[in-house]
């Protein structure tokens, strides 16, 4: 019966279900039957290992055949003989005892004059896996490191790896860990490169091969003979060398020169890293590194697998965050193929989004409208809110493409865009307007809660000039019941208390009605709880409302003054070259995307809303425990500077464009040197000693500067010069009723930040102080000589004028910054 | 460091399996294509991980080829090796679909043996593995009479004694040795093109992406000679001959190729080993020596019954002697289009309503040189507004250009050395595909 249907299968008249069906069914079934029966049941005849392996690459299972198997592979048909190892290493650890019978031919097939079947033998004896045959194996092994065939040299050396990973727990052999170093010197470079990989996993624990110089030089003079295979492995494990001297790494760069711009990117990519962690101190190599491989990373974006694509795409985007105008000139290789797969192109677009600039904007919004229209919803999606971002630096163009999406009427078009607008008014308040009248009438194509829960933010802060906005809420609240997502109904509560504060006529009534609701009838304990914290609050009085509710209504950091700021390489050289880059997760979420912006906002004080003051003899206290080794110099200044208790305010916030209509004008003013007497204000200028300051990140100094209720508004990537902040305050002394308004710039122009080690001990609290207003010139308490290199330039602005605020002020700064910089050092 | 290698039918059969390192358990398989499957698009992301399993797999032929790997391997390494693979399989083969591979499991096997050992990738040289693999490939495609009828390559006009048959550079490399096989080389110069002209007809972008690729079926070749244009130059500064100059931006050449004559008189050369190799590749950007092969001329309006109707004049400005085939122009149209009439200029285009890409798919096999075509298309769109017609476009072309390269790029000869005993034939072919022709409207 069975012999019948192999040769139906020969040919070839069944399809393939059929085909292993039959072979479920009735062969293993009647092989089952026939085997005890008759032991001579002819199975390992003709062409069967053929049929056998076949179903078992199927995933049938064939265990039951193992037996016959082993017969089978006495063979002298190599590709027979190959085919019953495929099948005996698959189910070798089912069957140990039965694989023992097949070592014995193995054995034999060692000593085979052909070094095709020696090899063969070799590989298969060592892949059974089996920790009870490695006594049989050591011996041919050892034989094997020394056969004349390269073929056969390449598997023992692999296989001495193999075997140790049987059997972690056991000593290797001394005498083949030598072995396999002087075979590093094989003329066959796969020799050499599988010893590099044996001895990486027998040496594991000692950390791998050792790579001293000989063997770091004999690699690299052999290079050329490896293929690209040979190449990468060749080149990872030289990642491990420490050249002993600038020289010598010199030269070792200019060898890989070649291989760095190879037209192979695997090639390409492995250089890359080494060259990373070799310059690992150099950052200017490291950057000319990454120009070099400019050329070839491009040529890998467009290269005919959509796989290889989308690798060079991640990766470009990890230099990118190094060098962000790497690619500038190349924008246009970034445009998506109309038939490229979703995944490629939303990786160009947060590539396109990071190379905008005066000259490329019109043509890549171009570019962008178009895949707002993409059949694919994820891509639509990801293209309005690319345009979204770039908004932040060209707020009108792309807010008329946004505008312009909305007539469309499509749900997920719609959805993406009003999320987009929140994010942006967000960031760029100046953009409110223009939102406010584009959310007209936009309500009725959302449909997913998280297209409402942003409409709805928008019409909570915006409510009072959107006209609608009334009616608008009304109706969702009205359809309150039928809401299945808590985002909305959570933000349904915010939206509606926050127009009842701004246009409380015609929202009292919908209000009432929906925190009736929500704390009678809703079963979800958050909203309810919401609801009872709102109607509660209420009760307080109008005034304690509006002090909770109206918080920002814009990011208090504006983040970079310019573009993003570069990242050393550093901080990514490690992923380079590995899965990380392509992950999903690894695409930057856009932390504002989900849910409120406010909510996700860096913010270190929680309820900065609620105590905006802060006693400044407190803040004292807490730099003198947090950092002992200021506690000296900045309590010496506290105490001679600090006369009256002084209190830092955020409140009022003051927006962006306030401050720098604020800081030209009155910077105007004050070139011109008119008489300062008439005016409500002071100018004052000063010097802090405080070198490592524009090393530090704008997170930790904005985070510092909002423990003491300074509100940094802007500064520059660090690391850059000149290195600008700008910074405001309201102060308020106890014993004076009024407060005034603090703006202030730090600027470092630094020329030789190398020398700031040196002078770090004496960064201690000299203040010097170059008083352009005679008033302020007696506060100088020591005019330094040298104020100007490892300084920071401190320019205050005041309004109304008191200078013992200023002064209280200035004390503050200057802890603050020590603090800051005798932490970094 | 590869755990292991498995390659998939899209409908998810294991075709081969194969564990290099014992690692990971088999049912790496399962859930692989359980991930697959879940996800609503069908273009899975590259790169997947499951508990600390992670999948790398690349699409060819219609199969999926999946390795599996630690985190820290090089994704570089690892593409390029299952591109690699599939071309090998492709070598040995004769092409790639998931009968073939079926068809010819043993010999996977054998390659896969051969290729890796452990999971570090030994060679993938085919003048390296033709000595170790020993199995028949199995053709799928039974060699009949009617397959050299007059299928001519790339659809163009065949001339039976200039022109090879299509499938003949699909055949297994090694039936070349017993079976009598002809000995044959094929040298292929493939552009791709990928273009944006913008709604005013200017042309935004223009990248040219191009190889030449040898396949190679003589057993025994020791060196072969291929001569490019004269005029062939790289760079922007650099002129030569006095003929129109053929200029590329960037070139790369396989390591096997020797580069001593090409300076001189760009001369490339190399001994090809059995199989397909790219020997060279080229770029240009943005400076096509002609122009660009389409134009559109569209008009799109609304009707007074609210239909929307859109008037293409599409014009080819290819030299009047060459056409184009099978193109391609797919025409995005607002959501909700219900039915789509018709009226083209000839009976052998035809156009077809996708609602399920939305777009409008109209298809012209064959087009000439120097002529113009349009078609008239109405939709019903309900609900049909002016914004909708935001929804239009861009347009995007696919298309083949036989017998024509966009940079110019020619081969003046090819010469073999030792002079082959025998009848050999040595063929050299010419196309440009369209890798992304967008006309925005």
């Amino acid at each position: 019966m069975i012999w019948g249907f192999f040769s139906l299968d020969g040919t070839g008249q069944i399809n393939q279900v059929m085909y292993r069906t039959t072979h479920e069914n009735s062969l293993l079934s009647s092989a089952g039957k026939l085997f005890p029966a008759s032991n001579d049941w002819i199975f390992q005849q003709d062409n069967a290992p053929y049929h056998t392996a076949r179903a078992m690459s199927q995933g049938v299972d064939m265990s039951g055949l193992f037996s016959e198997m082993v017969k089978a592979c006495a063979t002298v048909d190599v590709v027979q003989k190959k085919l019953v190892y495929v099948f005996l290493c698959s189910y070798a650890a089912l069957n140990p005892e039965l694989s023992l019978l097949v070592i014995n031919t193995l054995r034999k097939d060692c000593q085979d004059p052909n070094p095709m079947v020696r090899s063969l033998a070799l590989r298969n004896m060592t892949n059974l896996r089996l920790p009870s045959l490695v006594e049989y194996v050591e011996q041919p092994l050892t034989a094997g490191l020394r056969d004349r065939a390269a073929c056969v040299r390449r598997v023992a050396v692999l296989g001495w790896a193999k075997l140790h990973n049987l059997q972690p727990s056991s000593e290797i052999d001394a005498a083949v860990v030598n072995e396999l170093y002087s075979l590093l010197r094989d003329p066959d470079p796969v020799v050499m490169v599988n010893c590099l990989r044996a001895l990486e996993e027998i040496l594991k624990d000692e950390g791998g091969v050792a790579i001293n110089k000989p063997i770091t030089h004999h690699l690299l003079n052999r290079l050329k003979e490896c293929d690209i295979w040979g190449q990468c492995e060749v080149l990872r494990v030289l990642q491990r060398y420490r050249p002993q001297s600038e020289d010598e790494l010199f030269d070792i760069l200019s060898l890989l020169d070649a291989s760095l711009v190879s037209p192979h990117p695997p090639v390409m990519a492995a250089t890359l890293s080494l060259f990373l962690s070799l310059c690992s101190g150099q950052p200017a190599v490291n950057l000319a590194a990454l120009e070099r491989v400019r050329g070839p990373l491009l040529a890998a974006c467009g290269s005919g697998s959509r796989e290889m694509r989308f690798t060079a795409l991640c990766h470009i985007q990890l230099l990118l965050r190094s060098i962000p105008g790497l690619m500038g000139a190349h924008y246009k290789r970034f445009f998506c193929g109309y038939a490229e797969p979703a995944y490629i192109k939303q990786r160009k677009m947060q590539v396109l989004v990071e190379l905008v600039n005066d000259e490329n904007v019109a043509m890549l919004l171009d570019e962008l409208k178009g895949y707002c229209t993409d059949v694919n919803t994820d891509t639509a999606q990801a293209a309005i809110s690319a345009i979204g971002r770039i908004g932040r630096s060209y707020s009108d163009r792309c807010l008329e493409i946004l505008t312009g999406l909305l007539g469309l009427k499509q749900d997920h078009i719609t959805s993406a865009v009003v999320q987009t607008m929140r994010d942006l008014v967000w960031v760029c308040p100046q953009c409110s307007d223009t939102v406010c009248f584009a959310l007209e009438g936009c309500e009725e194509t959302l449909q997913d809660s998280q297209g409402r829960q942003a409409l709805l933010w928008l019409l909570g802060v915006y409510g009072e000039r959107v006209s609608s906005a009334p009616y608008t809420l009304e109706v969702f609240i009205d359809g309150v019941r039928s809401e299945a997502s808590l985002g909305v109904k959570m933000e349904l509560l915010t939206a509606t208390m926050r127009l009842f504060l701004c246009r409380p006529a015609e929202t009292q009534d919908m209000l009432g009605r929906l925190l009736h609701y929500c704390i009678e009838e809703e079963t979800d304990m958050c909203v309810r709880d919401q609801a009872l914290l709102y109607y509660r609050l209420l009760h307080c009085g109008i005034e304690e409302t509006r002090k909770v509710l109206q918080g920002r209504r814009s990011d208090p950091s504006l983040g970079v003054l310019i573009g993003r700021p570069a990242e050393p390489v550093s901080q990514w050289a490690r992923s380079f070259n590995t899965l990380e880059p392509l992950r999903q997760g690894s695409i930057e979420t856009e932390s504002a995307s989900r849910g409120s912006p406010e909510h996700t906002t860096f913010d270190p004080k929680p309820n900065a809303d609620l105590s905006d003051t802060l006693d400044c003899s407190h803040i004292e206290k807490v730099h003198s425990d947090s950092d002992g080794r200021c506690l000296d110099s900045s309590a010496d200044i506290l105490a001679s500077s600090v006369a009256a208790p002084l209190s830092l305010s955020l409140f009022p916030a003051l927006s962006p464009e306030e401050f720098e209509r604020l800081w030209l004008q009155q910077r105007a003013l004050h070139a011109e040197q008119e008489e300062a007497e008439e005016e409500d204000f002071v100018w004052m200028e000063e010097c802090v000693r405080c070198p490592t300051i524009p090393c530090c990140s704008p997170q930790s100094l904005q985070a510092a500067m909002q423990l003491v209720n300074i509100q940094t508004l802007a500064f520059t990537p660090p690391q850059t010069l000149p290195w600008r902040v700008y910074l405001y305050t309201h102060t308020c002394l106890d014993d004076s009723p009024h407060s005034t308004l603090i703006l202030g710039e730090l600027l470092y122009t630094g020329e030789e930040p190398q020398k700031a080690e040196v002078n770090k001990g004496s960064a201690d609290g000299e203040v010097g102080v170059e008083g352009t207003e005679d008033e302020q010139a007696r506060q100088g308490t020591e005019a330094t000589a040298d104020g100007g290199q490892e300084t920071v330039k401190v320019t205050l602005r005041q309004q109304p004028r008191d200078d013992k605020a200023l002064k209280g002020f200035m004390s503050i700064l200057t802890t603050v910054l020590h603090t800051l910089s005798s932490e970094k050092a | 460091m590869i755990s292991q290698v498995f390659i998939l039918s899209s409908k998810g059969d294991h075709l081969i399996y194969k564990d290099f390192r014992g690692e990971s358990g088999s049912d790496a398989v399962g859930v692989f294509y359980e991930k697959v499957t879940a996800l609503t698009g069908d273009q899975p992301p590259v790169v997947m991980s499951h508990k600390d399993l992670h999948f790398v797999h690349v699409r060819q032929g219609g199969l999926y080829w999946v390795a599996t790997t630690t985190a820290d391997s090089s994704p570089f390494t690892i593409i390029e090796f299952l591109n690699r693979l599939a071309a090998l399989v492709k070598d040995y083969c004769g092409s790639l679909s998931e009968k073939s591979v079926q068809m010819n499991f043993a010999l996977i096997y054998e390659l896969l043996d051969e290729v890796v050992d452990y999971g570090y990738i030994q060679t993938t040289s085919s003048d390296v593995l033709k000595n170790f693999i020993q199995t028949e490939a199995v053709s799928s495609r039974p060699f009949s009479l009617f397959d050299l009828s007059n299928v001519g390559l790339f659809g163009a006009e065949t001339q039976q004694s200039k022109v090879a048959p299509s499938s003949a550079a699909t055949r297994p490399i090694q039936s070349s040795r017993e079976q009598g096989g002809k000995s044959e080389i094929f040298v292929d110069v493939i552009e791709r093109m990928s273009v944006v002209i913008g709604s005013n007809g200017m042309l935004m972008k223009a990248d040219v992406e191009g190889e030449i690729r040898v396949k190679c079926y003589l057993p025994n070749c020791s060196e072969m000679r291929i001569g490019l244009n004269e005029e062939f130059s790289i760079g922007k500064s650099q002129l030569r001959g006095y003929g129109a100059a053929v200029r590329v931006d960037e070139v790369s050449f396989h390591q096997m190729v020797r580069l001593d004559e090409f300076d001189s008189h760009r001369i490339l050369r190399l001994c090809p080993s059995q199989g397909e190799q790219t020997v060279m590749q080229y770029q240009l950007s943005d400076d096509l020596p002609s122009a660009p092969p389409f134009r559109l001329f569209p008009t799109i309006e609304r009707d007074s019954g609210g239909r929307l109707l859109m008037y293409l004049k599409l014009r080819c400005d290819l030299p009047p002697k060459s056409a184009a085939i099978n193109v391609a122009a797919t025409i995005p149209i607002p959501k909700g289009s219900l039915s789509l009439s018709q009226e083209l200029s000839s009976p052998d285009q035809s156009a077809e309503l996708k609602p399920q890409s939305r777009a409008v798919v109209w298809k012209i096999p064959r087009f000439t040189g120097g002529t113009q075509l349009s078609a008239l298309f109405k939709l019903e769109v309900p609900g049909l507004s002016s914004a909708s017609l935001l929804e239009v476009g861009p347009v995007g072309l696919s298309f083949e250009l036989p017998k024509l390269t966009a940079t110019g790029v020619q081969i003046r000869f090819l010469r073999l050395s030792p002079v082959q005993p025998g009848p050999s034939q040595r063929w050299v072919r010419y196309v440009t595909h369209s890798d992304s022709y967008t006309i925005r409207i």
